[in-house]
């Protein structure tokens, strides 16, 4: 389907798709199964100037937006979807800053991270406080000009590789979701060490640690935005951050569907191929269908970000939501299709359902998308009722 | 410092066909790119620019469509591109095209050195860079593996022979023909891209280098090609087995039949 990319949008999915299938490709096995951070393909990426594309010119990038990044994460997903989140986690890591940073703060952070010299980590979850955010217990208390940060934060995307992390921290617990705040640490600050590496089901060639803080100090200019600002910051971040996922699943989605068209064609059983087969047929036929309706939607809701939408969070659920559950049901109905042989590890489409897994968590569960456009919805009909 | 890189548009494929009635190649249904081994000599000279400071100037002689490789070089970090295209420098041998392309290099002003692949995927010659260096008199150094140390004057490379390598020093200016071996070329950049979409070429015909017609394209080619063609699989060889001494006899009688 013609999307009517810009040209620069265009050369952003070329180039995308190139390092996908000469890098990253002839690699996703290797990687998955050794679960090694990608850093000789991430360089290549910052080359490339793929951390640029959603930076604004003025602090190094060239100006994108969250369609840009999408568009990027997408093909990069198709070949490989734990490459992709390493690039996306950088994203994720990043926005706070650009949204919320002072002058001083970009100046200092996003020029290192659009050149893709430093990458960047966002770190909210706790070991128990997952979906119920405000539940975090990592304290941050303020000691004259520095603040002392301890805690323990749980499965840090790019934790141990990235340089720059946002951590959210509590600064007044008796005002619950009001008393987080966030801040901008950098790896090698004393008191700041990482935990074990996590071993995962899928996305194993991205990094996920824990980030652990002793007595850490940081000093108060590092603080984002003000005190108490941490939860609208998540809440900011995420609801920009989330059609970055939706795009990751329609990559896995369509990397998987592509493995699969072409497996199709060759595998014969009662003397055809299986394409031959209308039961074959009919669900490579609803997986074409499905991918391009998830891709229709999260393209529309980058473009409606990126075209200064204020009331966004309603609309980057439904894409996170609809394209993950989509690439859950495409990359397991794929393994189907390769059969017993979908089922092993010498074929790379096992990976593919192992890696769409994560998207229907992370991010915000589909649970937690359900309640906010629920939530959204049931407010905009409260809203007509009162005008009506 | 200031760097020429020579690259060539080449047909994407290994397997060259060739058309038997007029003995050139058949170039339809067979997309165009930069010829891989230049691809080398980019990546070298883009890395000495960002170690040195400076520019790297592309050069191509080809058809009007030959553009589309100098726009690649520049979206790879290439800072100007040049296109030589004129009716008068097609059918050229290797002497008319190292002679014209000497002849733009001269009009481009000073350098410090030009990088070449060590030979175009298609023709296969390896003539034109040492050819342009004739023309330039100045040094040339083949089958560059490794740049080991550059500054203002001097160069020093480590070159590939059959048996190793040897260390060679040269001043500058000077031009390399460089291998494989020497780097891994990037992929190109989206800023680069973009730069490539908008960069204007510099466009030369035979009028601006002021040539003389007799040393360009085919009437200033010295040699002519009478024909090309696929030479025929080699047939296995014979092992004969047994006394040394029986051997030899037998390799000696069927090598005097073979003269005559």
């Amino acid at each position: 389907m013609d999307y009517f990319l810009t040209e620069e949008q265009t050369m952003i999915r070329d180039l995308c798709r190139q390092i996908a299938e000469e890098k990253i490709r002839p690699q996703s096995a290797e990687l998955d199964e050794k679960e090694e951070f990608p850093w000789e393909i991430i360089k290549v990426l910052g080359q490339s100037d793929m951390f640029r594309i959603f930076i604004e010119e003025k602090y190094g990038g060239t100006g994108g937006g969250v369609f840009e990044f999408s568009i990027a994460t997408e093909e990069l997903s198709r070949a490989c979807a734990g490459v992709a989140i390493g690039y996306a986690g950088t994203a994720l890591g990043a926005y706070p800053i650009m949204m919320f940073g002072s002058e001083e703060q970009k100046k200092k952070y996003l020029p290192d991270i659009a050149s893709g010299k430093r990458l960047a980590a966002f770190a909210l979850t706790e070991s128990a406080a997952g979906s119920d955010a405000a539940a975090i217990q990592v304290s941050a208390k303020k000691e004259g000009e520095h603040y002392i940060i301890n805690g323990t934060k749980q499965w840090i995307t790019n934790g141990g590789e990235a340089e720059i992390y946002v951590v959210f921290a509590v600064t007044n617990r008796s005002r619950g979701a009001r008393g987080i705040s966030a801040f901008i640490v950098e790896k090698g600050t004393k008191g700041f060490d990482f935990g074990k590496k996590e071993k995962k089901l899928g996305i194993r060639a991205s990094a996920t640690r824990e980030l652990v803080f002793t007595d850490c100090k940081i000093p108060e200019e590092n603080l984002l935005n003000r005190e108490g600002m941490g939860f609208p910051i998540v809440m900011a971040t995420l609801d920009k951050s989330r059609p970055g996922i939706a795009a990751q699943a329609v990559g896995i989605a369509q990397g998987a569907l592509d493995l699969t068209v072409e497996y199709a064609k060759k595998r014969e059983q009662f003397g055809n191929p299986i394409t031959a087969f209308q039961g074959i047929q009919f669900m490579l036929a609803d997986m074409a269908t499905q991918i391009e309706a998830a891709r229709a939607l999260t393209y529309a809701v980058c473009r409606e970000i990126d075209r200064g939408a204020k009331k966004i969070s309603k609309d980057s659920a439904m894409a996170k939501l609809f394209a993950s559950d989509m690439a859950m049901k495409v990359t397991i109905d794929c393994v189907q299709i390769f059969g017993g042989y979908g089922y092993m590890k010498d074929y790379p489409i096992e990976k593919y359902m192992r890696d769409a897994k994560i998207t229907q968590i992370y991010e915000g569960t589909n649970q937690i998308q359900r309640s906010i456009i629920a939530a959204k919805l049931i407010k905009e009909n409260a809203g007509k009722n009162k005008a009506g | 410092m200031n760097i020429i890189v020579c690259i060539k548009q080449v047909p994407e494929t290994t397997e060259v066909r060739i058309d038997p009635q007029t003995n050139t190649l058949i170039r339809e249904g067979i997309a165009s790119i930069i010829n891989p081994f230049d691809m080398y000599a980019i990546e070298e000279a883009i890395r000495l620019k960002e170690q040195q400071g400076g520019q790297v100037t592309a050069i191509t002689m080809g058809p009007p469509q030959a553009e589309s490789a100098l726009r690649q070089a520049v979206a790879l970090g290439v800072d100007r591109a040049v296109l030589l295209s004129d009716r008068a420098f097609a059918g050229a041998d290797t002497w008319a095209t190292s002679y014209t392309l000497a002849a733009a290099i001269k009009k481009l002003g000073a350098f410090d050195l030009i990088i070449c692949g060590k030979q175009a995927s298609d023709g296969d010659t390896a003539q034109v860079g040492p050819g342009i260096s004739v023309h330039l008199n100045i040094p040339q150094i083949t089958y560059v593996k490794k740049i080991e140390e550059i500054n203002i004057d001097n160069i020093r490379v480590e070159r590939m022979t059959e048996e190793g390598f040897e260390i060679i020093s040269s001043p500058l200016p000077c031009l390399l023909s460089v291998v494989k071996e020497i780097n891994e070329p990037r992929l190109p950049s989206l800023k680069g891209m973009i730069k490539a979409k908008k960069i204007e070429l510099i466009n030369w015909s035979n009028n601006d280098l002021n040539i003389d017609g007799d040393k360009t394209g085919l009437d200033g080619s010295l040699t002519q090609v009478i024909k090309i063609f696929t030479p025929p699989p080699r047939r296995g060889g014979q092992i004969f087995e047994g006394e040394i001494h029986h051997s030899v006899d037998k390799l000696v009688d069927l090598l005097k039949k073979d003269i005559t």
